[in-house]
């Protein structure tokens, strides 16, 4: 008997490996930015270049930042979803415009609508590589404070939504959809 | 058909040896072999299973463009790889750093090689210890 046991344990051992290989997404790398402070920026406005758009707008409520670019498919996805969020949660969402060109960028939100409070133009990618960002759509949760509190990679439906980001919005704002001063 | 199969084989090899950047470097001679040396060593998150040196990704060659402005300004290697882990998470390098959680990847190979070593002997033992049955003996007789 005891001679089939060390054989075994090896195989199971070995299956508890394969199986947890085989349900891991290797797309999936985790964010090392969860509960740090958002990385700074201060970065041109698309919709006004001569305005800014900064880290600071993160603070004092609970917003999202969503990495987004014309060339990105799941962008186009996701982008109705983002509308309909920005309407119903009560969470502003700010804009990322990764590595894109201005008047496309431009188009694309008059076309099909505008969930941004503001998008700011990193034209260069310098900041989407302080945010840790290697595939739009990215969406991050931000705290009142400017802690990230999540990260999404992959276009946000409203099954991520509601299963991902709705527990921790209600958890540190009380209530879904989120009631925030200053914010309709 | 032989000929055919060799010219196949040429393109494979072609192919494995062409990286993506051939536009970039530094002028000076060992601040350029320091940044070679780096990109090799960094994954690319978007297609993760090349370098950045390899990679054709935009997110790679901003990368390089980033490793290259911190090598200039005088950034250590290790600074450079702190700073990557801080955006991208450990899995960036291509050499996992030695901590709790890599443990069992660093010592799991060694772990395996020991056991296997351990379960050889033993079973080499118990062979040696038991007679060779009659079949075994004249299979062996007949050989001679």
């Amino acid at each position: 008997m005891w001679r089939y046991a060390i054989p075994v344990g090896l195989l199971a051992v070995l299956g508890v490996f394969l199986a947890r290989g085989l349900t891991l997404n290797p797309g999936y790398v985790p964010s090392p930015l969860i509960g740090k402070p958002a990385p700074e920026f201060n970065l041109p406005a698309l919709k006004d270049p001569d305005a800014r758009v900064g880290s600071e707008v993160f603070e004092g409520q609970l917003s999202l930042l969503n990495v987004w670019a014309t060339w990105c498919v799941g962008c186009r996805q996701e982008h109705g979803f983002l509308v309909e969020l920005a309407g119903s949660s009560g969470i502003p969402i700010y804009g990322l415009n990764w590595k894109d060109d201005r008047g496309t960028a431009l188009q694309w939100l008059e076309r099909l609508g505008d969930p941004y409070v503001a998008s700011a133009v990193d034209a260069d990618g310098d900041v989407a590589i302080d945010w840790g960002v290697y595939g739009a759509p990215e969406t991050f949760l931000i705290d009142r404070d400017g802690t990230v509190l999540y990260k999404h990679i992959a276009p946000l439906t409203a099954e991520i939504w509601q299963e991902r980001f709705v527990p921790i919005v209600t958890e540190k704002c009380g209530s879904f959809p989120c009631l925030q001063d200053g914010i309709q | 058909m032989t000929q055919r199969l060799l010219a196949l084989l040429a393109l494979t090899f072609f192919a494995a040896v062409g990286g993506a950047q051939t536009d970039e470097g530094l002028s000076d001679p060992a601040l350029n072999a320091r940044y070679q040396a780096l990109i090799r060593e960094v994954r690319c998150l978007v297609c993760q299973n090349q370098t950045i040196a390899d990679s054709n990704a935009d997110l790679a060659s901003d990368l390089r463009r980033e490793i290259r402005e911190m090598i200039e300004s005088g950034a250590t290697d290790n600074e450079i790889s702190d700073f990557l882990v801080a955006r991208y998470g450990d899995f960036v390098l291509y050499r996992p750093p030695m901590q709790p959680n890599t443990w069992a990847l660093w010592g799991g190979p060694a772990a395996m090689v020991i056991i296997g070593l351990v379960v050889f002997a033993r079973v080499m033992r118990t062979r040696s210890r038991q007679p060779l049955d009659e079949d075994e003996f004249h299979e062996d007789q007949g050989a001679i």
